[in-house]
């Protein structure tokens, strides 16, 4: 008998919030929220603090670091400080939208694959097999370059190119899930597929979600800033991490903060979402269970064993 | 050790008797004191106080509900324990070497070659990518001093358990064997080093009645052959009846009762036994089935008292006080205070008989030459059924009748079958989707495994409360109160309204799974083999709750089960399939009392039955 251990009620209505709370506790989990957090922190509020204007010509051009311009000047003498402050949130909010985007086509494109079956997996999937052909910096430039540089295109551009692996993961999460027992009663209950999907399904996928979100939110971070790089970013004057990194790499002998400083923000950012997404696959999965732990819930478990006895 | 490693000989070809070296000094081969296993060393103990003692020969049958502990001691008898577990005191002898003092070597020399394992699973426990061939040679050859040509004793082990030993059978990987045949690799596999003890976890939980008594046969036989001593792991009573000499029952992590299984069955003491064997069906009688309410506090959540108290009808205080100690009493040991009473306190008489005759009517249910396929394969032909109003009709056949094929088919899960089927004299459409609503609330089903039919998601009160909305549009301020009374019709309180499914127990989640199709009003229940992932005790339970609500609501019922014994205790009407066609149909009194077909005789036959 399973024997829910009377006195050990857990709230299991949002497992993710479980999953995130146990994450932050394992020092991977922390060491990643604590760096992405950072990242974060300077993005939002450092608009509000930031010295100077980020457009503002001030000094010359690849000025050293003193103590009127803690990080110097960059490749038109504006100070280096004021646009690291100024340039993350853009980039942040642009990484988020084309990341809920992929995630949102991607596990619709999954889910009805896995559950519908037949014709539209067949479809859905082979069309997700041709997009996943081409790596995923190079279609976003070929959509850029034909239809312009614009910010909305970029986040749907880099949002599409993450939909195709997302679709991947939670079709092969939902085959599972699928069959299941529960979704054939709701289907006898005369649910509509789409609401069988929505509301008997996509709750038991949160772990898959968190996970695929956290990694495309890295990736999404990784291609925008690259984007930028290459000069498909926000128009120039205004500041961006990507476009910084580029600007002024001339004067990398000159001043190196001013590539330095948004290069080690974008990578601190990508470890820390990083690191943060593994602790949450890790905690969903009970690999980071203390090994006492594990052995009482399988002793007092006995279920996933006989379940399957006379399947 | 230097004794018991003499005691293996060198040349086990022999045929016939063979006894395989000394016993101890008592005669036993295998003998456990005081065995204590904890979580972590200082954490609850999972298992305390366990003594036993097999002799050679002889099966010891370790019985009791699931989170007992008897897989826990099992795998101690191998010198295993799970993850997390230590064994803090205790031994374990067998032929006078303790077990637990042994080093990683040395046990690993024992494992296989003197103590061998059977698991429940066998298709599982085969490793897929091998041939059967290779992976019985490879048990010998790990072995290879103890023992001599692999190719001889493969050969003969096989023939043992009544398998063909061609170079054909050896050559097949274990997806190519049946259930049966996979699970007489493995005794093959176990017996194949001629060991001393052989630990058999369950072994045909998975198997049908012939099946099933094939391979008890094949143990029985082989332990007297060789003197080996074998523990029989399982929560059949009936099974453990009828192999073993020896029976310890295990309740909370502790012997309860232990004795030689004609007393233990033939006149249990302790309450826990007594409530056990009242659970076991009984394939002839229609009797009510009694099971035993409640569960077992798992460790770290057994008080001071007797574990038993809360399910117990015959507990006194003192039993909450104090936990009692094991004692001799009329041949056997019982764990419980009040011992010398309980023997007396079973006078009542035996239940009444479960099933009512049902009034005549026109059928519910009308299946008229019903053939359905997967593909290419047909899996049914030609069945013809019909369930009258109020009665209960079970379907009874072995794995891969097709019997759950058909319940596919009559609730709209399956769509590719051809035939006629009627639902209150209107034609049934194939598939849920071309159905009318008032007709999917009509059909209600109840699905074979509790772990899979709730949504983890989703509260017991959502879940009941699903069908509720959907069908009987019953406004919001209602639905509680509804699903209340129907979690009360089958004995779940309002506090599990809360609940998640992994909060409850199989039980509780199958009563839950039933709950949801009762609380549609429907006019016919298809239980799909309902009890078949459920503990004895549980199952009676189950059972009777089904049976009392179908009574009282005045359902039609179609009971699909491998279980023959069951039957009686709830169905009117049986129907026997075989290979997808009908074998024979009819009041299942006479069907099963005097089978008009030899195929129902010879499972009537193969039912395991209590001996006592």
């Amino acid at each position: 008998m399973t024997a829910a251990a009377p006195g050990t009620e857990r709230i299991r209505r949002h497992q993710w919030l479980a999953s995130m709370g146990s994450a932050v506790r394992t020092p991977r989990g922390a060491a990643g929220l604590g760096l992405a957090g950072f990242v974060v922190a300077v993005a939002v509020i450092g608009p509000q603090v930031a010295p100077d204007s980020p457009g503002a010509l001030l000094t010359l051009p690849f000025a050293k670091p003193s103590g009127r311009f803690l990080l110097g000047a960059d490749f038109l003498g504006r100070d280096v400080l004021s646009r690291v402050l100024d340039g993350g949130w853009l980039l942040l909010l642009m990484a988020v939208a084309a990341t809920v985007l992929g995630i949102a086509a991607g596990a619709a494109a999954g889910i009805s694959a896995a559950y519908l079956r037949g014709r539209p997996d067949g479809l859905i999937m082979r069309t997700v097999d041709v997009i996943l052909a081409f790596p995923q910096l190079v279609f976003a430039l070929l959509l850029l370059s034909i239809l312009g540089p614009r910010l909305w295109l970029i986040v749907l551009a880099v949002g599409l190119t993450h939909a195709p692996a997302v679709a991947r993961v939670l079709r092969s999460a939902t085959l599972d899930i699928s069959e299941r027992d529960f979704v054939k009663v709701a289907e006898l209950q005369g649910m509509r597929p789409a609401a069988v999907m929505a509301k008997e399904i996509l709750p038991s996928l949160s772990t898959p979600l968190m996970v695929e979100a956290g990694l495309r939110l890295t990736y999404s971070i990784i291609i925008m800033a690259g984007l930028a790089f290459l000069g498909f970013g926000q128009p120039p004057p205004a500041p961006s991490w990507g476009t910084m990194i580029n600007e002024n790499r001339a004067g990398l002998a000159l001043n190196p903060w001013a590539v330095i400083m948004p290069a080690l923000l974008i990578a601190l950012l990508t470890v820390g979402t990083n690191l943060l997404t593994d602790a949450v696959g890790r905690a969903a999965l009970g690999v980071d269970r203390r090994p006492g732990e594990a052995a009482l819930a399988d002793a007092l478990d006995p279920a996933p064993n006989r379940a399957g006895n006379r399947a | 050790m230097s004794a018991a490693k003499g005691s293996i000989p060198g040349a086990p070809e022999a045929q016939g008797q063979q006894r395989r070296g000394p016993a101890d000094r008592h005669g036993f081969r295998l003998e456990v004191r005081d065995l204590e296993i904890r979580n972590r060393r200082d954490g609850p103990a999972v298992v305390s106080g366990i003594s036993f003692a097999v002799r050679p020969g002889d099966v010891l049958g370790l019985v009791g509900e699931s989170g007992s502990g008897k897989t826990t001691v099992a795998l101690a008898l191998l010198g295993h324990t799970r993850r997390g577990l230590s064994v803090s005191a205790g031994e374990i002898r067998l032929d006078g070497m303790d077990l637990l003092r042994l080093r990683p070597a040395a046990l690993r020399q024992v494992r296989g070659a003197r103590v061998s394992y059977v698991p429940q699973d066998p298709s599982a426990a085969l490793n897929p990518a091998l041939r059967i061939g290779y992976q019985l040679r490879e048990a010998l050859r790990s072995h290879a001093r103890i023992t001599g040509d692999p190719e001889t004793r493969v050969r003969e082990v096989l023939g043992e358990v009544r398998l063909d030993a061609s170079p054909g059978m050896l050559r097949r990987y274990p997806h190519q064997l049946s259930g049966g045949q996979q699970q007489r690799v493995a005794l093959a596999m176990a017996f194949s080093c001629r060991p001393s003890l052989i630990v058999l976890d369950e072994p045909t939980t998975g198997l049908d009645v012939s099946t099933q008594r094939h391979i008890l046969d094949t143990v029985r036989r082989l332990c007297r052959r060789y003197g080996v001593a074998a523990v029989y792991v399982s929560h059949d009573l009936a099974v453990v009846s009828e192999l073993a000499a020896e029976v310890a029952v295990m309740y909370a992590g502790r012997v309860v009762e232990a004795g030689p299984a004609a007393l233990l069955f033939g006149r249990p003491l302790h309450p826990y036994t007594q409530g056990l064997l009242a659970s076991v069906p009984v394939p002839e009688g229609g009797r009510r089935l009694t099971g035993i309410p409640g569960q077992q506090p798992p460790p770290g959540h057994r008080g001071p008292g007797c574990a038993f108290v809360p399910r117990c009808a015959l507990a006194l205080d003192e039993c909450r006080a104090r936990a009692p100690e094991p004692v001799p009493l009329a041949g056997r040991t019982v764990l419980c205070l009040r011992a010398a009473e309980t023997g007396t306190a079973r006078a009542e008489p035996r239940p009444a008989a479960a099933v009512t005759d049902p009034p005549a009517g026109a059928a519910v249910l009308s299946v008229r030459g019903v053939s359905a396929s997967y593909g290419p394969v047909r899996v049914l032909s030609g069945i013809d059924l019909e369930v009258p109003p109020q009665a209960c009709v079970a379907l009874v056949g072995e794995s891969g009748s097709g019997k759950t094929t058909l319940a596919r088919c009559i609730v709209g899960l399956h769509r590719d079958w051809t035939g006629e089927m009627t639902f209150q004299g209107a034609r049934l459409a194939r598939g849920a989707r071309h159905r009318p609503v008032p007709v999917l609330q009509q059909i209600q089903c109840v699905f074979q495994n509790p772990y899979t039919s709730l949504n983890p998601r989703k509260t017991v009160g959502q879940i009941v409360a699903e069908p509720l909305r959907r069908f009987l549009h019953v406004p919001r301020g209602e639905q509680s109160e509804r699903a209340v009374s129907v979690l009360g019709d089958v004995a779940l309180g309002p506090r599990y309204l809360s609940r998640y499914p992994d909060q409850l127990s199989g039980g509780e989640r199958q009563r839950v799974a039933i709950a949801r199709a009762l609380v549609a009003e429907p006019s016919l229940l298809v239980c799909d083999e309902v009890t078949s992932a459920l503990d004895v005790s549980v199952q009676a339970v189950v059972v009777e709750l089904l049976r009392a609500a179908a009574a009282r609501r005045h359902l039609a019922m179609l009971f699909i089960t491998h279980n023959l014994a069951l039957v009686r205790s709830v169905a009117q009407f049986a129907v026997v399939l075989r290979q997808g066609e009908i074998v024979e149909a009819g009041p299942a009194e006479q069907v099963l009392a005097d089978p008009g077909s030899d195929y129902t005789a010879q499972l009537m036959a193969d039912v395991p039955r209590l001996r006592s």
